[in-house]
């Protein structure tokens, strides 16, 4: 298998950079045309050389959109922070229901927990919108409708199967012994848990906590049918803000840019667990 | 997999502590998700009724009839077809191009691992967010692929905005974003095959067509078919790109399962028809995932026996 010939070297080397380019070239054009104003953009043939501008920036982050027709007000901070605040609510309420029930689920092996792990699962494959439909009405008749609370309690549809899958691997492959012997020397369930089996299956439960963030983030159908423009995440903000903005392009890749920008640096952060999280623990990395 | 079966401490009220503790454990999550069953229950509810938001007088229930109207109604047989095409296009593609990568990639090398690692940027970028991403660069005006194109002497190339060319363009922005997925898990699953059948046929000299063939594939089977399964059915339920892209259109189109049961329910309000379809959809998914769920299980043991 090693010894590979000049000819089949090259071939290899053209297909990879196929591959890079259909991959890294809209992450880079669209980086580009962030910095962009829209003369620029629009310019037939597109420029590879322009002068690099800030103000798509600026203007996304004042709130102020500049156009022809005047000044028009965006929201897309509150975007970014909507995004930021239902992400790391959903995990944290996520990781405060999912690792004791992973727990029992992995240790204490009782009457139907497997049929109820699995039912877990099966949220992960059911269509959203099979439960997000019969639940907008809900919500509105309970008062849930349009808040926080209603859309971090969805989100555990996602965080929840992931997070408990995945951390309940990582306390199975704490040997049961060291706990035992922990128990033997006097100390109670819940020392055990919080002293021996949390602190070793440290890595798996950060490593669910930021997949299930990463998922969190880059949901769309949930916040699209239960949430209005005040409590919109970024991926459904972005959709808006196309519409209200009409031609400038430049700033809408720059809030393109600013809302891809925390899961890439999450995911290269936590790429050690990503195949791992990602096949919800049927292939390790 | 240990399990606590002594009973050190247990007397008095640590007894019934135990007996219950693993209820309790999972009790929080399980409530959380009993409030999830329940939209799930009136789902089935609301497919058996004449419901629209529209009419809430005329609301009774006509138990069958929303699944009976299906048989003879053109549009649900083009919500079919058009699921099935994408999911068959986008998984096919996905499959053969995430197999191809792997393949290019599995030698461990710095260079080879970087570029896996660059490849995860489209996989963690929201779909949605990916498809704003693809319309701004096939804009008919600016776009520049649809610059691209002019040069390959295609001209007038709408991309989404063209029946003709729609579903192509949506399949590209999922192959774009889920590919990736498939190359990440085959190339796991490459890098954790057993070394000696290659080493006993590169000494016999095999030809490298046959060890693909007779050795590589049939090893790789259990990762082909967890891959295809997972993406199947998150496929055929897709809506994040088509809805960013063209909200279905244009015309029907697009209009996969979830994208035709959000428009009926929030455009036409009908919402017997839209939780019919979800049902339908549901039967499918509930099919394939238990499929899948099997071969998942299979692997995920393997995967735990070697850590």
């Amino acid at each position: 298998m090693e010894q590979v010939s000049t000819l089949e070297r090259i071939l290899r080397g053209i297909a990879i950079s196929f591959v890079i380019i259909f991959f890294m070239f809209p992450i880079l054009w669209i980086f580009l045309m962030s910095f962009q104003t829209n003369e620029t953009i629009l310019q037939v043939p597109p420029q590879l050389f322009f002068e690099p501008t800030i103000v798509n920036y600026e203007g996304l982050i004042t709130g102020q959109l500049e156009t022809a027709a005047g000044s028009l007000k965006i929201e897309f901070m509150g975007n970014l922070f909507n995004s930021l605040f239902l992400s790391t609510a959903a995990v944290i309420v996520g990781l405060i229901l999912g690792v004791p029930a992973a727990y029992a689920f992995a240790r204490l092996k009782f009457k139907g927990s497997e049929d109820i792990a699995f039912t877990l699962l099966s949220f992960r494959f059911a269509p959203p919108l099979l439960v997000l439909l019969p639940l907008t009405i809900y919500f509105q008749k309970i008062g849930l409708a349009d808040t926080y609370v209603g859309l971090i309690w969805v989100y555990q549809l996602i965080v929840l199967p992931l997070i408990l899958w995945i951390v309940r691997g990582y306390f199975e492959d704490i040997p049961a012994d060291i706990e035992y012997a922990y128990r033997i020397a006097g100390h109670g369930f819940w020392s055990t848990f919080r002293k021996i089996a949390l602190p070793l299956a440290g890595p798996g439960i950060a490593a669910a906590g930021l997949l299930a963030f990463i998922f969190s983030w880059n949901n769309f159908i949930f916040a699209l049918v239960l949430a209005s423009a005040d409590k919109q995440p970024v991926t459904v903000g972005a959709l808006a803000f196309i519409t209200a903005s009409g031609i400038n392009y430049g700033q809408i890749a720059a809030g393109i840019v600013l809302s891809i920008a925390p899961t890439f640096a999450l995911a290269m952060y936590a790429q050690r667990y990503l195949v791992e999280g990602l096949s919800l623990g049927a292939v390790k990395g | 997999m240990g399990e606590f079966t002594m009973s050190v401490p247990a007397k008095g009220r640590f007894s019934i502590n135990r007996r219950y503790l693993p209820y309790l454990l999972s009790l929080p999550a399980l409530l959380t998700c009993i409030g999830i069953l329940i939209p799930f229950f009136t789902a089935v509810i609301y497919s058996l009724q004449r419901y629209r938001l529209s009419q809430p007088w005329a609301r009774k229930f006509n138990w069958g009839e929303n699944y009976l109207n299906f048989m003879t109604d053109a549009s649900f047989w083009n919500t079919l077809k058009v699921s099935m095409t994408y999911a068959t296009l986008t998984v096919g593609i996905e499959l053969l191009l995430g197999l191809g990568i792997a393949l290019l990639l599995q030698r461990r090398s710095t260079f080879n691992n970087f570029v896996s690692i660059m490849l995860l940027m489209p996989l963690m970028t929201a779909p949605a967010l990916a498809a704003l991403m693809w319309k701004l660069m096939t804009n008919p005006g600016f776009g520049i692929l649809s610059y691209f194109a002019t040069l390959l002497g295609i001209k007038d190339l709408n991309w989404a905005s063209d029946p003709a060319t729609a579903m192509m363009t949506v399949v590209i922005v999922d192959v774009w974003v889920y590919t990736p997925f498939i190359m990440i898990l085959l190339l796991a699953g490459l890098r954790s095959l057993p070394k000696q059948p290659f080493e006993a046929a590169e000494l016999d000299g095999v030809p490298r067509m046959f060890v693909f063939w007779k050795i590589t594939l049939p090893m790789l089977t259990p990762f082909l078919l967890t891959a295809t399964l997972f993406r199947v059915i998150e496929s055929i339920q897709q809506f994040d790109i088509i809805y960013a892209m063209t909200q279905g259109g244009p015309g029907d189109t697009l209009t996969v399962f979830q994208v035709e049961a959000y428009l009926n329910f929030f455009q036409s309000t009908n919402v017997g028809r839209s939780a019919a379809l979800m049902m339908i959809l549901w039967a499918i998914t509930y099919f394939l995932s238990n499929i899948f769920i099997k071969n998942w299980l299979r692997l995920r043991e393997k995967a735990r026996g070697e850590a």
